[in-house]
Order: C-alpha cells, then sequence, then structure tokens
C-alpha cells in the first residue's frame, strides 16, 4: 500500500535525523519535499503555501539551528503547525446551544455521505446525549434518497419525519421543525440534497433553507479523498452559508486527509467529527493531534486504545492482563484474544494505527503476508478449537502425531498448526519482553520496542 | 441529441478549467518564460489535480522547447492542450456493447458515493434509445435504499430490475439477474455493486465472488467491469484504480461530477499510471449529460482555448 504522507515524511526526516546538526539549506530542502509530500496528499496548494511558510518561520534560525537535536525540532515544529493547522489540540462537539427543537444542517457534495452521515450523528446524539432526534430528508432530487433516510432513521432507533411526495425541500424544513416543536425533539438534522458549489439555483434554496431553520450548526460533509477542489468547495459553501463544522467522512480509506487540512485552513471552523466506516456507529470526534501524528507517521495509538476500550469486555482484558504478566498465558487465552481482535475489524485498519504503520504494511507486503484479514483470524480459533484442553494449556506436548490430528479436525495443513504455534510462541515472548520494559517503558519506547528490529519512525 | 452536446460538455468543462484558465491568463500575459513562470504554471496544473509527478512532467517539456521565449496566452494554452490531448488520446475509447453477446455484462464498481447507480441509470436510458433491451441488477444490497433507487431507474428507463432483500448475497443476485436477461434475450446487464474502498479486503474479495459465480454460467462474463470515478477525488484516486485493477480487472473507467467547480486533472494522472480505456464522462444530472470522452475537446476545455 501506497502511504502518502507518511512514508514522504518519514523518509525526510530519517534523513534529517541521520545529520547533527541542520543549516538553513537542510531546512529548506525538507521543506521542498514536505511541500511535495502535502501536495501528493491533497492538501490544497495555498494551503501548503501558509503551512510551509510558518514553519520556515519557525524552523530557520536559533531555534533549529542551536538545539540539540535539529531533526526531532523540525519533526516537531511540523507536528505542531500542522496540529495548529487542524485545529489545534481537542475536540469541538456539536453546538446544541439553542432552543430545542436545534436545527443542524447538513450540506456537501452529490456522494460525500451526508445521508449515511446525519443516520450515524442522529445514533450518537441518541447514544452519548441521550437526546431525541429527528431525521428530516430535505432531498428530492436523487431517487430514493428519503426513503434511504428513513431507513436510516428506523435503524438508528430515531424519529423520521414521514415522507409526503411533491413537497419542496424548503416545505419540508418548515414541517421539520413544525413536527419537532409539536412532537417535543431535542435536535432535527435536515438533510439536504448533494449540491455542486457552483449551481446557484441549488446554492439559493439551501441558503433559504438556512434562513428559514436557522441552524445551530451547518456541517458541511466532505468525503477524505477529495482533492485540490476541497478549496473551491470549501470557499463556496462557506461564502453562502456559514459553515459552523465540518464532517470529514471515509477517513476508513487509505487517503491521508490532505482535505482535512484544507477545508480547516479555508474556513476556519472546526472538523468536529470524522466517519471511518459503513456501520451507523462508525462516526468518531476529530482530533487534530491524532490525525497530525498519522499523517506524520505516528500513529493514532490513542485511537486504537479507545476503539479496542470500546469492544473489549473489560473483565476479560483484566484477566488477560494478569496473566500476561504472570507468564501464564496458554492457548485458550490466545483463542479468546483472537476473538476479540475480530471484533475490533480489519486488521489493516488497526495497524493503520499503528506508529510507522507505512513502514510495516510495506514489510507486511514484501514479505507477501498481506492478506491478514479475519478470514485468518476464524482459521486460527478453528485451529485451537481442534486441540483438547490439554493441549492448550500446555502447547509444548504437541508434538506430530498430534499435530496432524488438529490440522485433520481443523481442515488446514500441519503447517498451519506449526505457524499458529510458533505466532504464540512469539507472543508469549513478547509478552516477557513487554514485562520486563515495564508500562513505562512501553510508553516512553512504543510499540517498536517490541518488534524485533525496533526501528521507530521518529 | 447532437445539438447542445458540445456546448454542454464545454459548458461543464468550463466552469471546472475558469479557473485554470484564469490563472494562466493572468500568468502568462506576453512574458518570458523563465524559472519564475515555470514554477507558476506548474502551480497551476497542481491546483487542478494533475498531480505533482504530470506536473513537473509537462513542465520540464516546456523547459526543453521555451525556456526564455516570449509567450502570450494562447500559445501557452494549445501547448498544453495539445500536451494534455496526447496523454489522453489513446485511452478514449467507447464502451461498445457486442450484441452477439446476449447479454453482454457490465459490472459496475467503485467507492462509496462516485455515483454508479446514477451512471447505470444513464447507460440503461442511452442503450435503450439505441433500440437495445437492457436488464439491471440492483447488487447494492448493503446501502439503505439503494434497491429503490435503481428501481425507480428502471421505471424511468422501462428496464426490468432485479433485486433481493436486504443484505441479500450479491453474487447469487447477479447470478440470478445474467439467468433472467438470458431468458429474456436482453442484450446488456448492468450490475450495480455496493460501494466500497479500495482498501477493505474482505469487500474486494466479495466483488472477486461475484466475478467467479457469473463465470459460472458465462465463462466470458462479466465482458466489461467499469470503475465509476468521482472527479472531485485527488491524487487518492491512483491508489484507488490501481487496487481495484489488480482486483477486479477493470476494464475501463467513467468519470462523474465534471461539472463541478475544478477537477479532471486527476484523469490524466491516471491515463498516464495505466492507460485504462475512460469510456465516459458526467457532466451533468440527466441521463444525456453522460457523454463520450473526447481527449481534444476535453483538453481544450481544460485549458480554456
Amino acid at each position: 500500500m501506497f502511504e502518502a504522507l507518511t512514508g514522504k515524511l518519514t523518509g525526510v526526516f530519517d534523513r534529517l535525523r541521520t545529520r547533527g546538526r541542520l543549516s538553513e539549506t537542510d531546512v529548506l530542502e525538507a521543506l521542498r519535499e514536505v511541500r511535495l509530500a502535502l501536495l501528493d496528499a491533497d492538501v490544497a496548494l495555498p494551503v501548503v503555501r501558509d503551512f510551509i511558510t510558518k514553519v520556515r518561520e519557525r524552523a530557520v534560525g536559533q531555534e533549529v539551528i542551536d538545539s540539540v537535536s535539529p531533526g526531532q525540532q523540525v519533526v516537531k515544529i511540523v507536528n505542531d503547525v500542522l496540529i495548529e493547522a487542524l485545529g489545534g489540540a481537542g475536540v469541538v462537539p456539536l453546538n446544541l446551544n439553542a432552543a430545542a427543537p436545534v436545527p443542524v444542517l447538513m450540506v456537501g457534495l452529490q456522494g460525500s455521505g451526508k445521508t449515511t452521515t446525519s443516520g450515524k450523528l442522529a445514533l450518537r446524539l441518541l447514544k452519548r446525549e441521550r437526546k431525541k432526534v429527528l431525521l428530516a430528508s430535505l432531498d428530492t432530487q436523487r431517487p430514493a434518497a428519503q426513503l434511504q433516510l428513513e431507513t436510516l432513521a428506523k435503524q438508528a432507533g430515531v424519529g423520521s419525519l414521514p415522507i409526503i411526495p411533491g413537497q419542496t425541500p424548503l416545505q419540508i424544513a418548515a414541517r421539520a421543525m413544525e413536527t419537532g416543536r409539536r412532537e417535543v425533539y431535542d435536535v432535527v438534522i435536515l438533510d439536504t440534497a448533494g449540491r455542486l458549489s457552483i449551481d446557484e439555483a441549488l446554492m439559493a434554496e439551501v441558503k433559504a433553507i438556512r434562513d428559514a431553520t436557522n441552524p445551530a450548526d451547518t456541517l458541511l460533509v466532505v468525503d477524505a479523498m477529495t482533492g485540490q477542489d476541497a478549496v473551491n468547495t470549501a470557499k463556496a459553501f462557506n461564502d453562502a452559508l456559514g459553515v459552523t463544522g465540518i464532517v470529514l467522512t471515509r477517513m476508513d480509506g487509505d487517503a491521508r486527509g490532505g482535505a482535512a487540512l484544507s477545508m480547516r485552513s479555508i474556513t476556519g471552523a472546526p472538523i468536529k467529527f470524522s466517519g471511518s466506516g459503513e456501520k451507523l456507529d462508525a462516526l468518531e470526534e476529530f482530533h487534530p493531534e491524532r490525525v497530525a501524528g498519522r499523517i506524520l507517521g505516528q500513529g493514532d495509538v490513542v485511537g486504537l486504545v479507545e476503539r479496542a476500550a470500546e469492544i473489549v469486555d473489560e473483565e476479560e482484558a483484566e484477566k488477560l492482563a494478569k496473566k500476561m504478566a504472570k507468564g501464564t498465558f496458554d492457548l485458550d487465552d490466545f483463542a479468546a484474544q483472537l476473538k476479540q481482535l475480530n471484533k475490533m475489524g480489519s486488521i489493516q485498519s488497526i495497524i493503520g494505527m499503528l506508529p510507522g504503520a507505512g513502514k510495516i504494511q510495506a514489510a507486511l507486503e514484501a514479505s507477501g503476508k498481506s492478506n491478514l484479514d479475519q478470514k485468518m483470524l476464524k482459521r486460527q480459533q478453528a485451529i485451537i478449537s481442534s486441540m483438547t484442553s490439554g493441549e492448550r494449556k500446555n502447547p509444548d506436548m504437541i508434538k506430530a502425531s498430534r499435530k496432524k490430528r488438529i490440522a485433520t479436525g481443523s481442515g488446514v495443513t500441519v503447517q498451519d498448526v506449526n505457524k499458529l504455534l510458533k505466532q504464540f510462541d512469539d507472543m508469549t515472548t513478547m509478552m516477557k519482553r513487554m514485562n520486563k520494559l515495564g508500562q513505562k517503558g512501553l510508553m516512553r519506547q512504543g510499540l517498536g520496542a517490541l518488534l524485533p528490529q525496533g526501528k521507530r519512525p521518529f | 441529441m447532437a445539438l447542445g452536446f458540445f456546448s454542454r460538455l464545454k459548458e461543464g468543462l468550463t466552469r471546472s478549467t475558469q479557473k485554470l484558465t484564469e490563472g494562466i491568463t493572468a500568468v502568462f500575459k506576453k512574458r518570458t518564460l523563465d524559472d519564475a513562470a515555470l514554477e507558476e504554471l506548474e502551480d497551476i496544473l497542481i491546483t487542478a489535480d494533475l498531480g505533482t509527478d504530470v506536473a513537473a512532467r509537462i513542465i520540464a517539456n516546456f523547459r526543453r522547447t521555451r525556456f526564455g521565449r516570449e509567450v502570450t496566452d494562447d500559445e501557452i494554452k494549445t501547448a498544453l492542450a495539445e500536451e494534455i490531448a496526447a496523454i489522453l488520446a489513446p485511452v478514449a475509447q467507447p464502451l461498445e456493447i457486442n450484441r452477439a453477446l446476449k447479454p453482454h455484462v457490465v459490472l459496475v464498481v467503485g467507492v462509496n458515493g462516485t455515483g454508479k447507480t446514477t451512471t447505470i441509470g444513464k447507460l440503461a436510458l442511452q442503450y435503450r434509445e439505441q433500440g437495445l433491451k437492457p436488464v439491471l441488477v440492483a447488487g447494492d444490497t448493503f446501502r439503505a435504499a439503494a434497491v429503490e433507487q435503481l428501481q425507480i431507474w428502471g421505471e424511468r428507463t422501462g428496464a426490468p430490475v432485479i433485486s433481493a432483500a436486504a443484505n441479500a448475497d450479491s453474487a447469487g443476485l447477479a447470478f440470478d439477474g445474467l439467468t433472467r436477461a438470458r431468458a429474456e434475450n436482453a442484450d446488456v446487464l448492468l450490475i450495480d455493486t455496493a460501494g466500497r474502498l479500495h482498501n477493505k479486503s474482505a469487500l474486494m474479495e466479495e466483488l472477486r465472488k461475484i466475478i467467479r459465480v457469473l463465470k459460472k454460467q458465462d465463462e466470458t462474463a462479466p465482458h466489461s467491469i467499469l470503475l465509476v470515478l468521482d472527479a472531485t477525488t485527488g491524487q487518492n484516486a491512483i491508489q484507488q484504480v490501481g487496487v481495484f485493477k489488480d482486483m477486479v480487472d477493470i476494464t475501463g473507467l467513467v468519470v462523474t461530477k465534471l461539472d463541478g467547480s475544478a477537477r479532471g486533472g486527476i484523469v490524466v494522472a491516471l491515463a498516464e499510471a495505466y492507460g485504462l480505456p475512460v469510456h465516459a464522462v458526467g457532466v451533468g444530472e440527466k441521463a444525456a449529460d453522460l457523454r463520450p470522452f473526447d481527449p481534444m475537446d476535453y483538453a481544450r476545455g481544460l485549458v480554456g482555448t
């Protein structure tokens, strides 16, 4: 996989690290590569220019040249400026400071993910904020768009404005607000039709809807894969409507989110959420510092931990941790772990969150082990299921004839069984190393410390 | 249909390229083509999503042949159009429906929200107008109301739509669709699929399964595999097309939403990287707005001559 920005910047800074002190020329050379990398990651050109200027202002001069580790210093400055440009550390929540029912207007280009995001947002408000949410589709353009939102409302368990064919978007908006008041909803999410920013008639229409409903938040929904056009779209929607928040969708793809930087810089509006999957619960708060880290190859470790915390059974995890510490981790525990891994989603998306993911993925690809998928997990679970409980507690007893039996039982080859046992063996070794490092060591040195030739990206 | 064709295409493309045109006009009001000018020109190409590599290559050509010359707007535009058209010319190949196949099976794939279903609707209407008999398969059994969306297109075009319950197996549905299309002696079978990100291997595997299952009935099916690409997509399109090509062997591209504010440059980069045929471009919401891809018009529209 081509890890656009991560790979490039890691390359640039690897080179920086190998030199002791940095001259101004070094900084400028690095910044040229940063510029290219940002452009290849679809950050819009004017935004890249601003970014480079800011980094140069801070990097060239005392701060860098006199510092002990100039390479690290440049990395830090790029990272800092990136976080700032993405909106600074922290999360900006949805604005619900208005008289109920609070209107939230969803706008954007066709196919950016407005309807799906509306459904996700409704579920989130219901689950996390205990709000009574009404979903209303104002999309009279695309066939079955209203039906789509109605279906999503059902799935999320929130209210849906009854569809009356023939009504204009403005009429639907009025009816939605009226229904919201009458039926005492907390929030009314108005999902509009996708429109091109240059379509004057449709832009005027959405302006009229905004004026009529006075939304507390006007969210511009943007595809993370968007290219240079992000600037035009952001500017047009912001000029017409005054965008108050951005939702970045398809962050589970491998586009590195250059559009995030562009959108945020052009509109000045915070990126409030990011969509990262097709399921209704795949909407996360946008964390600028994490995304900057991901862009720079430091990985989204916090995101990984959070995701794990949501899915992994805490008691179970506690039990496993104790066993790991004691060194009594057996194949039963391994099977339990595989099961939880299975629940966390595709391995690739997990790896994507790890520091230096680009390198790991490249290494996996080179070694031909890139098909780390759900299937493999299932197969491994099957292998363990074919073992006796004695074998699971004491894997050392598994010799040739037992291996043959297990392989037959789980429908795999003896090699597969060997592979699993080897993996288990590696894992227990890793755990022992982890115990030696202690939790603090792990935090300080990162996951790279666990890898055999653990070379960290920074 | 011929009337308004070029004006419509040009209108769509002109809007997208207005910025590029303005930029070029601003830069080259008869001035010496020096390093600064070349750099500005390169930036203009980059903002049109041509990508840094392609932009650099084009600029390198300019440097070789025109460096230090006094140049005007027109010269630059013409040269740029020629350059771009030369890259695009080999990939301009319309999708030819083979009437002997009965049906010619077309599988339509792509990431979410690029316009697969809309493209199928438009294609069905066009085939209908050409006197062909299309059958549609609502293979997006995942997204809410995707089936209904295609069914409405079916009503508009009078084409039968094969569908199944939500979350049904799309491969089985495609198989049924092919059976039905054969029984009805249809000319074209258009199979819609759920949008999927190229980096989700399980979903890509699902596409391969659809193809495997189709081959059980007709070893040569699907005869065409179209990737629908959103023109607002940036450089990630290179990865997108690359993975789809590797996984399901796509035979051609349809580029949608070219009537937006600025884009199209990525098509040039894709032509260089993969040389896959570009069958059609979408320049509007109406069925007639799905147009054949004409490289010279496209290039001219892009630079505004």
